[in-house]
């Protein structure tokens, strides 16, 4: 036990280097205190007053040192090799992370895609569905066309002459009719002669009003062509008067019937 | 007494004033700090033994530290800076340790 400490006290030789020296020399504290060598730190007061700059110096080294040991930054204490293994780290992670951000900007972009994709095959089918709705009577319709008056005091007019009435409004363009309170599609039918006229099985009574969205003019035209539905009503005894109007609107709309037989095929 | 109301009035100071420790002087200040560490032990003992010089204090404190700095700053231009850190670590830290059981030899009598 008392070797390794003389060890050390050997070791030591820095501090303890002079023991065999001072006493002679006269400097050890007690001592060299009065001796009036002239040489620095000789001086009690000199050699307390360095000592104590020192110590106070070691004092603050110690409290700046484990303040800054201690402080929020632990990363300032670590050598190199280890900053740069955290470095690649982080770098790793970071590259990972870019990565998935990407992949996850694509998949937003795909679902984005595909919603805007549905959002206007919506919008398109809205409006197929409304321009189906106006041909096939199940919405009202409102724009430029005609109103006529066709007035049957003979009651001669059969179903045929008010069809060729329709036939000839539709083949002019005629995008909506109305027939008296009824409004015309595709299957409806015009029945019965001499007055007693039924359309859609519902009886109708002259005068018959028909009101037709499309080109005025042209159903105007169509209606009154040499040896057409005009001259027909006429030599009935009857008078058919077109009205050409810029807006007209028909309010009636007809059930659309559910085909039974034919399905959709492709 | 002196030297022990330093070290406090040191100590005070810089927590108070809580200076940063400037970049080149970071890996150098807590070795310096251990090798002033063990000039001061080996005052106290040698303080102890009735054969304390203050001239050898102030040399051998000033040296310490100088020296601990010089060998870190060698084993950093040498790339071996961390293993040198905990070589100087050690033999000062044995130092101290022999010191202290001395001065405890002299304090306690055991």
């Amino acid at each position: 036990m008392s070797d390794p400490e003389t060890d050390t006290a050997d070791v030591d030789t820095p501090d303890l280097d002079p023991p065999g020296a001072v006493a002679p020399h006269g400097k050890h504290e007690a001592a060299g205190a009065a001796a009036p060598h002239g040489r620095w730190l000789t001086g009690r007061h000199a050699s307390a007053a360095v000592i104590g700059v020192l110590t106070l110096l070691l004092g603050f080294a110690i409290a700046v040192q484990v303040r800054a040991n201690s402080s929020s930054d632990t990363l300032s204490g670590l050598r190199e090799d280890d900053l740069i293994g955290l470095l690649d780290n982080q770098n790793d992670r970071a590259d990972r992370l870019r990565v998935q951000i990407a992949q996850l900007q694509d998949t937003l972009r795909r679902l984005q895609d595909s919603g805007d994709r549905s959002a206007a095959a919506r919008q398109q089918a809205a409006q197929e569905a409304q321009a189906l709705g106006v041909l096939l009577g199940t919405v009202p319709a409102r724009g430029p066309g005609v109103v006529v008056e066709v007035t049957d005091p003979a009651r001669k007019l059969t179903g045929e002459d008010l069809l060729d009435v329709v036939e000839e409004l539709r083949g002019a363009g005629a995008e909506a009719i109305q027939f008296g309170g009824l409004r015309v599609s595709t299957s409806t039918s015009f029945q019965g002669s001499g007055g007693s006229v039924t359309v859609d099985g519902t009886t109708v009574t002259a005068p018959y009003r028909v009101v037709a969205i499309g080109e005025a003019r042209t159903l105007n035209t169509a209606l009154n062509i040499p040896g057409g539905v005009g001259a027909t009503v006429r030599t009935a005894g009857g008078e058919l008067t077109v009205t050409e109007r810029p807006s007209v609107t028909i309010t009636v709309t007809r059930p659309l019937s559910t085909p039974k037989y034919a399905k959709p095929g492709h | 007494m002196i030297a022990g109301l330093a070290l406090v009035v040191g100590i005070v100071a810089g927590l108070w004033l809580r200076p940063t420790v400037p970049t080149w002087l970071e890996p150098y200040l807590p070795i310096a700090v251990v090798a002033a560490l063990d000039a001061v032990f080996g005052g106290i003992r040698s303080r102890l033994d009735g054969i304390f010089d203050a001239k050898v204090f102030v040399v051998s404190f000033i040296s310490n530290v100088l020296v601990a700095a010089l060998i870190v700053f060698l084993g950093d231009k040498l790339g071996v800076g961390g293993q040198l850190s905990t070589a100087v670590v050690v033999v000062l830290g044995i130092r101290i340790f022999g010191n202290a059981a001395a001065i405890r030899r002299h304090l306690f009598r055991a």
